[in-house]
This record gives structure tokens, sequence and C-alpha cells, in this order.
């Protein structure tokens, strides 16, 4: 069983970005469960939500303590939040931001992946949601879950045409954390 | 990888989404409708059912609170509808002088409770203790573990009440957010099987001006007294129901959850963790670990808490050589919650001598970690070997607030 834990801010989608992981997750023929860390909702609070992906079908209705990978949507909560807390050493975290994973300087010994989600949201969609395009990296990243599959979640979300923009995001993330577009 | 059979029946949808789904699949006439965290999604999503036409010969009405809901409920159900809410912590307090009225009218009115605290203070997060507190109010309650439960509950739990020799009204018990936000596979109720599955409510009594009765209008003490007995008679007859409907549903559907309760790894346990809800998947995932080294350590998964299955809880407890029970409740005075002080009751009076040791757990959605229940199971096998020490305790509670 893989653990996933997405930071945010609340307001960035965080949640469901961990529903669609389960969604992708369920496409590709794993079981899978998508969960928030229920908080009280104020817009740009912390929050947390979570996403299981496993073989066999998930009983365990605990939050996620030891993570195989995080995914940082909003790099400021470095500065509050202790992203890397019990992530597995072998484990990656992802983070959106302009910086290279050294300069983060994150106390860890799991592997620090960074991307510039928020650019990618810009230059393909006009908007800064990175929720989705972050999916793409994850997919790049880790080789959990298709991008293709990821991309079908959303686009059923998602209908039309805001589907189809987040679908190319999702892929262009997808490719620069791969390095297969600068 | 998941079986590629289920996979094409199986969607991974919200557990609200799946029981609102199933409310709708069970073909109710009257919905009534107040919303509350976490409980909202349901009536949103029932709410786009009925907008979206999806819902024939229903009423979806709009209350003002939920003691309205309760209320509207009971008319709706007096003259013959099939009736559906939800609700969950103070929306379901307020509801709670109507509920004995539900009951002693015997009005199967069918209910989704997404479990909650109760304040003060103000708490959104998952415990039991609003349902526990309705206890007494003469309405089934059943306890579901996850949420293909949660929604294949609703259409035997309308099957149960409805029945000419029960006629009660019943909640459905889901764990507020644990259960009511997450998403995970499920296979959504079907109609056409449901159809087939749930008769049409067809009530003995109903209010009718061609054929004019009254319903629990007054009764002085020469006759008040037979009213309850046969509430509780009533009740009794439902223990039966409950584990044949459950056998009927898997005949049909292909999935059981469970009769009255459920074992797990119990024929040969020697220690037995009993609960009820979702904490009940992590237990199962704790004891695995605990078989994979030889150990035997059971589960007791309590569905019906009422009306309380005594025989069946003797029986699966009886050959082990501890229980612990953990209750996302307390009554306040007996440092006991109410699965615990069931348990201790229905043994006093048999020949079973097994030590049974309590735990509060969960209160107000502390989360429960796979280590807080080897902590419990440790406890449990050192009861088991030389007494209990202490009889009920909180878990996790963190001294340093104190």
């Amino acid at each position: 069983m893989k653990g996933i834990r997405i930071h945010g801010r609340e307001g960035q989608g965080s949640v469901t970005a961990a529903e669609m992981l389960s969604v992708a997750a369920f496409e590709d023929g794993k079981f899978s469960q998508a969960f928030p860390a229920f908080g009280v909702e104020r817009r740009g609070a912390p929050v947390q939500a979570f996403t299981r992906i496993s073989d066999s079908p998930i009983r365990l209705r605990s939050q996620i303590y030891t993570p195989d990978y995080v995914i940082v949507q909003d790099a400021t909560l470095l500065e509050t939040v202790d992203v890397a807390s019990g992530i597995k050493d072998d484990g990656i975290i992802i983070v959106n931001t302009t910086e290279e994973p050294e300069s983060l300087k994150l106390n860890t010994k799991a592997k620090v992946m960074t991307v510039d989600a928020t650019k990618v949201a810009m230059d393909v969609m006009g908007i800064p949601i990175v929720n989705t395009v972050l999916l793409g990296a994850f997919a790049g990243a880790t080789g959990e879950i298709n991008v293709e599959s990821i991309q079908k979640a959303i686009r059923a979300r998602f209908a039309g045409k805001v589907g189809e923009k987040n679908a190319q995001a999702i892929q262009k993330a997808y490719q620069l954390i791969r390095g297969e577009e600068e | 990888m998941i079986d590629p059979a289920y996979k094409g029946k199986m969607v991974v949808v919200e557990g609200s989404y799946a029981v609102a789904h199933a409310a709708k699949i069970c073909r109710p006439n009257v919905i009534s409708a107040y919303p509350i965290t976490p409980q909202t999604h349901i009536v949103e999503d029932l709410s786009q059912f009925i907008a979206d036409g999806e819902i024939p010969n229903c009423e979806y009405i709009n209350v003002e609170s939920e003691f309205s809901a309760i209320s509207a409920l009971i008319g709706a159900s007096a003259v013959g509808a099939r009736t559906y809410s939800a609700t969950t912590s103070q929306g379901l307090l307020l509801m709670h002088e109507a509920l004995f009225n539900a009951s002693g009218m015997r009005l199967p009115i069918i209910m989704t409770v997404a479990n909650r605290a109760v304040g003060a203070p103000i708490n959104i997060w998952n415990d039991h203790q609003d349902s526990i507190a309705q206890r007494d109010t003469g309405w089934i309650q059943l306890y579901v573990e996850d949420v293909q439960e949660a929604s294949d509950t609703l259409p035997q739990l309308y099957k149960i009440a409805e029945d000419n020799e029960v006629m009660l009204p019943g909640m459905v018990c889901m764990d507020g957010f644990i259960l009511s936000h997450v998403y995970e596979p499920v296979i959504l109720l079907e109609q056409e099987l449901t159809d087939n599955f749930l008769p049409a409510f067809q009530p003995e009594n109903i209010l009718d001006p061609e054929d004019p009765k009254t319903f629990g209008a007054f009764a002085a003490p020469d006759t008040y007294e037979e009213f309850r007995f046969l509430q509780e008679q009533a009740m009794q007859k439902a223990l039966p129901k409950i584990e044949a409907v459950a056998k009927e549903f898997e005949e049909v559907f292909g999935r059981f959850h469970g009769g009255l309760v459920d074992g797990y790894h119990l024929d040969d346990a020697e220690i037995i963790v009993m609960s009820m809800g979702s904490i009940l998947g992590t237990v199962k995932d704790v004891v695995d670990q605990y078989r994979a080294r030889g150990e035997k350590i059971g589960v007791l998964k309590v569905r019906s808490f009422r009306p309380f299955p005594v025989q069946q809880v003797r029986e699966a407890i009886k050959n082990s050589h501890a229980v612990v029970v953990l209750d996302k409740n307390i009554s306040i005075g007996t440092n006991e919650g109410a699965l615990f002080t069931e348990t201790k009751s229905c043994l006093y009076n048999s020949k079973i001598r097994v030590p049974v040791m309590g735990y509060t757990v969960g209160h107000g959605g502390r989360d429960i970690r796979a280590e807080s229940i080897v902590k419990v199971i440790e406890e449990t096998k050192k009861a088991a070997k030389s007494g209990i020490t202490v009889e009920s305790q909180f878990l996790d509670l963190k001294e340093e607030l104190l």
C-alpha cells in the first residue's frame, strides 16, 4: 500500500487533487481511498488531504503518518508546516516552486523534486490553479499512476474546455519533471 | 489488482454520494432535509437528483430545522409514504423528542446519521455520542463499517423496519467525515435488484379521511404500558429479521456485511476486539499483523446496537480469554462507553466468565492509529493472563493538557 499526503492552502483544491488521484488509481486497476484532514474551513489556512493506493481492498481509516509521497502545492507552507514529517527514506517530495530542490533545505532523506507548476498553469490555463498540474508531476516523478488515467479522471470531473486545458497542463508537468521538456 | 469482473461495476465516489444514490434507489416518497456538517453532501446530492427528475413520485421538503425534518416525516409516514432524511450531532439531538414519537407511533422512517460529536465544546468531527444518546428512543440502530455497507444497509433497513411485525423507525449510523467524505470504490446500489429485493411500503394502518384513525394521541395508565411492551416486542422480532434480511440481500446482490454481528478470525480467538463502525477496518488490519505472527486475536463487529443481539454476542465471545470493547462515546458518570456496558450486562446472568475491558476512543474525531489498537490489544493480553487492573479508560489521553 502506498500513502500520499498533499499539503496546500484551503481553496487550492488539495482535497480535489486527492480525490482525482484515487479515481485515477482505480482506473489503473488498483484499490484507492482519498480523504481530507478535516479542518474548519478558512480560505488560505494550511490543509492536508490523503490518498491510499493498494493492490488489495483498503480498510485502514487513520490518517497517513508515514507517507511514501508528499505533494506541496504552495512553497510558502515550508515556513510553517513540516511537510517532510514521517516520509519514508525512499519516498519522494514534490514541491511547487521556482527554486531548485537543494535550496529548499528540507530535513529529510527522501528525494526532493521541484516543478514550477504555477508557471505551467499560467502558460496553459491562464490561472494559477496547480492542483491538477501537480498530479501530472506526480505521475511523472513516481510512476505510480498512468498520466492518461489522471487526465481521464480530470476530464470526467471538469467537462469540456476546462477539463481539456487541465489535461494539457498535466501532460506538460508530467514531461517537465521527467526532463522531457524545458 | 481489482478483479476485472468487479471493476466494471465499481466507481470511485464520495461516501455521501453513494448513500444519496442508495436512498434514491429505495424509491422514497418524501425526503426532508436540513443541512448540517458532515451530513450536508447527502441531502445536497438528493436535492440534485430531485432537480434532475431522477426520483419519481417524491416530495423533497426543505425544512427550517431538524425538529421539522423529523416532524414532516412523521406526518408523511403516517399516511403511508416511504420516508428518508439524514442528520447528525446537534441536529439529531434536536430531533430527540420526536424520535420517541416516530417509534411510539410505529412509523418506519429511515434516516442516515453521519455520526458526529456533540457540543459543548463545538466539534464537527466524528464520534458516536449523537446516536448513542438516542439509544432509548425505540429506533433500530445499525452501525456500518465502510461506504459499501452504508449504502447497502439502507434497503435492508427499509425492509426490516417496514415488516408488519416490526414497524419501527431505524437509523443507519455511518462515521461522519471518515465515511461521509471518503472517496473509495463502491458498487452503487442497483435499481433492478433493489426493486426485486425491497417491496413497496404497504402499512396495515394509515391516516386516511375515508377511514379515520388516530396515531399516538393518548394512552392513560390503563393502556400505556402495553404500548411500551409492544414496542419492545417489535424490537425482539426485528432481531431475526436483521439476520434474515442480510442473508437475503447477499443472495440477491452478492454482498454481505454481517447480520446482527459479524466475526473476523473469531473461531479460535483468545482475545476479541469488539466495536462498531469504521474503526473496525483499522482493527482488522492490526489483527492481520497479529495473526501473521500466530497470535489468536479476533474481531467482533456489532452491527445492530438496537435491538441488541444478546445471544449472538454471548455466543461469539464465550470461548475467548478476554474481550476489549472500543466505544466512540461515553456515558459521563460511569466512565464507560455504551457497547462496553451492554456487553458486560449480557454476560452477567450467563455462565460465561470472560474478563471484559473497555476503552472510549476517538472522541471528537481524534484519529485512531494502528499503534493505539496495538496498545489496546497488548493491555488485553495482560488482562487475560493476570486479570483486569483498569476496567474502563480513555484511549490516547493527552495528560499534558489536563
